[in-house]
């Protein structure tokens, strides 16, 4: 397998195009880098002890992580590596902010807010608040995703703790103001939560200048394996566990650490970091002429903001057709994995709150279509794919009654 | 075990549907779910002394609503209409090798669509009946 090698052109490593098969779904899952698995392989054989273990092979595996945890530092250039804890991944991290900042600052008030479009474990654990006393304050977005800056201003006082505003959304590719949105945060308010899973690696984040007093990271989203996330926490700000144990993490995320998804998503940090502005532009370009032709479908609609969007992301909805179909056809019929916000594809069977919240009648966020790019994507792809698009959609149209 | 996918004749049934389109003039129309809930189904019959003798489709919605639907016009053709009412959800579900446990519920119309078309039909005969 020649095209697995590292130092092989990175559009060629993935193992997807060797199968002919067209992988757009890179906000769902995406595959390790070799690089990081090469990484990792070689560093673990010889720190596979316990980090807290006072041996050599202990302090051996403490080494590696902090390492790691450098290098997650890095990429969003925050203070220093002591403000980044590992997690299991987004989900925890979410859970951690969240819960542990508002618990731990209760004294201060009991108010938390979020955009009405965060990831349903930042909106859930907003919720769980509400069980302890809290009032949840959900700040509406605009047409296009962006967070309505009067409202939150409205919303906000001084008994909020904490605030939580995604940095850029999985679903419609919006980047919120982030920077702007932290002024009022911290003019009104107490802390500002952003869940960066999303935009990490993919655009330059800055936890300093962009005035970020908490910071969801995800390894798998950035190449990396999966099973770790990262948080960073701003110093001075406080907030109590939610896992109780041996106190690793400075004892905010008990239990032994990921050692492996650890090593993993500190290497996948690095080259995010280091190819962030070249692969950006790449793929910016092969998403810039998707958009372009599949708004020549008839009745088509990009969702999200039309230039406040992330590089790799282009989202669609039709009308008269249903979002599973889309994904069915586009994946049995082409090969190309697609992801849509249908109510049919989710657990729940309810339409994409994302799509809800940007106006969308039920009806039309059936029809929706999710397009993330990645590494293994080319520019020579898009007459594949927007061939299917277009034969996708006028099938299932030939079907509809509507 | 639960079923967690698509069965392959749920696939088939999606890419090949059976007997889409319209009929002019049916004998019955049948039409249900709602646009607003994802799916959307309607089926035409074309009857000859009680046999279904002809029959289409339309339908807006997911993969097993679209599988469903070309499945019963396949159980229903050339069946009697009385025959055709005892189709049931989970006999439509059964002839397609099951159906994700989620589907079964929402999705699952198709027989739904049928009986209505039926009843149409049946309702139509009365009418014609009574003017004589």
């Amino acid at each position: 397998m020649n095209d697995l090698a590292p130092d092989a052109g990175a559009a060629m490593w993935f193992w997807g195009q060797s199968m002919g098969k067209i992988y757009l779904d890179h906000a769902s899952s995406m595959p390790v880098d070799p690089r990081v698995l090469d990484f990792v392989t070689s560093n673990l054989k010889s720190g596979f002890g316990n980090p807290s273990s006072l041996h050599s092979m202990g302090l051996e595996a403490k080494r590696v992580i902090e390492d790691a945890r450098e290098k997650v530092a890095r990429l969003i250039n925050a203070e220093n590596e002591d403000c980044i804890i590992f997690t299991s991944g987004a989900t925890e991290s979410n859970n951690l902010a969240i819960k542990g900042t508002a618990l731990r600052n209760m004294g201060k008030g009991k108010k938390v807010a979020a955009s009405a479009i965060e990831h349903i474990s930042v909106l859930n654990s907003m919720k769980e608040l509400l069980k302890s006393g809290f009032e949840l304050g959900i700040i509406p977005v605009d047409s296009t995703g962006v967070v309505d800056i009067e409202i939150l201003n409205d919303v906000l006082t001084e008994d909020t703790p904490l605030t939580s505003i995604m940095y850029a959304n999985n679903e419609i590719g919006t980047i919120e103001p982030i920077r702007e949105l932290s002024g009022i945060v911290h003019e009104k308010g107490l802390y500002l939560h952003v869940d960066a899973t999303a935009a990490a690696g993919r655009i330059p984040i800055d936890v300093q200048k962009d005035g970020i007093d908490l910071l969801t990271l995800s390894s798998n989203d950035m190449y990396g394996p999966q099973g770790a996330g990262a948080l960073y926490i701003k110093p001075g700000v406080k907030l109590q566990p939610i896992l109780l144990g041996g106190g690793q993490e400075r004892g905010l995320r008990s239990g032994t650490e990921n050692l492996f998804a650890i090593l993993g998503m500190g290497e996948a940090a690095k080259i995010m970091k280091s190819e962030m502005k070249q692969e950006s532009e790449r793929l910016k370009e092969i998403r810039d002429k998707l958009i372009e032709e599949i708004l020549k479908v008839e009745e088509a609609y990009l969702t999200g903001h039309p230039s406040q969007r992330l590089p790799h992301h282009a989202s669609f909805r039709f009308s008269r057709i249903e979002g599973e179909s889309i994904l069915l056809n586009m994946d049995m019929k082409y090969n190309i994995q697609v992801s849509t916000g249908s109510a049919c594809s989710s657990k729940t069977l309810e339409p994409s709150h994302v799509l809800l919240a940007i106006g969308l009648k039920h009806e039309e966020a059936h029809g929706s279509m999710v397009l993330t790019l990645g590494r293994s994507n080319n520019i020579g792809e898009i007459p594949l794919v927007t061939r299917a698009v277009k034969e996708t959609v006028e099938r299932l149209r030939g079907i509809s009654p509507l | 075990m639960a079923q967690i996918g698509y069965s392959e004749k749920v696939l088939d049934h999606f890419t090949n549907p059976r007997n889409v389109g319209i009929i002019e003039a049916p004998d019955g129309y049948g039409k249900v779910g709602n646009p607003v809930c994802g799916d959307l189904m309607e089926i035409f019959i074309k009857v000859k002394d009680d046999i279904i003798t002809d029959i289409k489709f339309r339908t807006f919605g997911c993969g097993s609503a679209i599988a469903t639907s070309s499945m019963v016009t396949e159980m229903a053709k050339g069946i009697h209409v009385d025959e055709a009412l005892k189709i049931t959800r989970n006999d439509v579900a059964d002839e397609l090798e099951g159906l994700p446990p989620k589907k079964m519920h929402c999705s699952n119309l198709a027989s739904d669509a049928l009986h209505e078309a039926i009843k149409d039909y049946k309702g139509k005969t009365e009418d014609q009946g009574k003017n004589k």
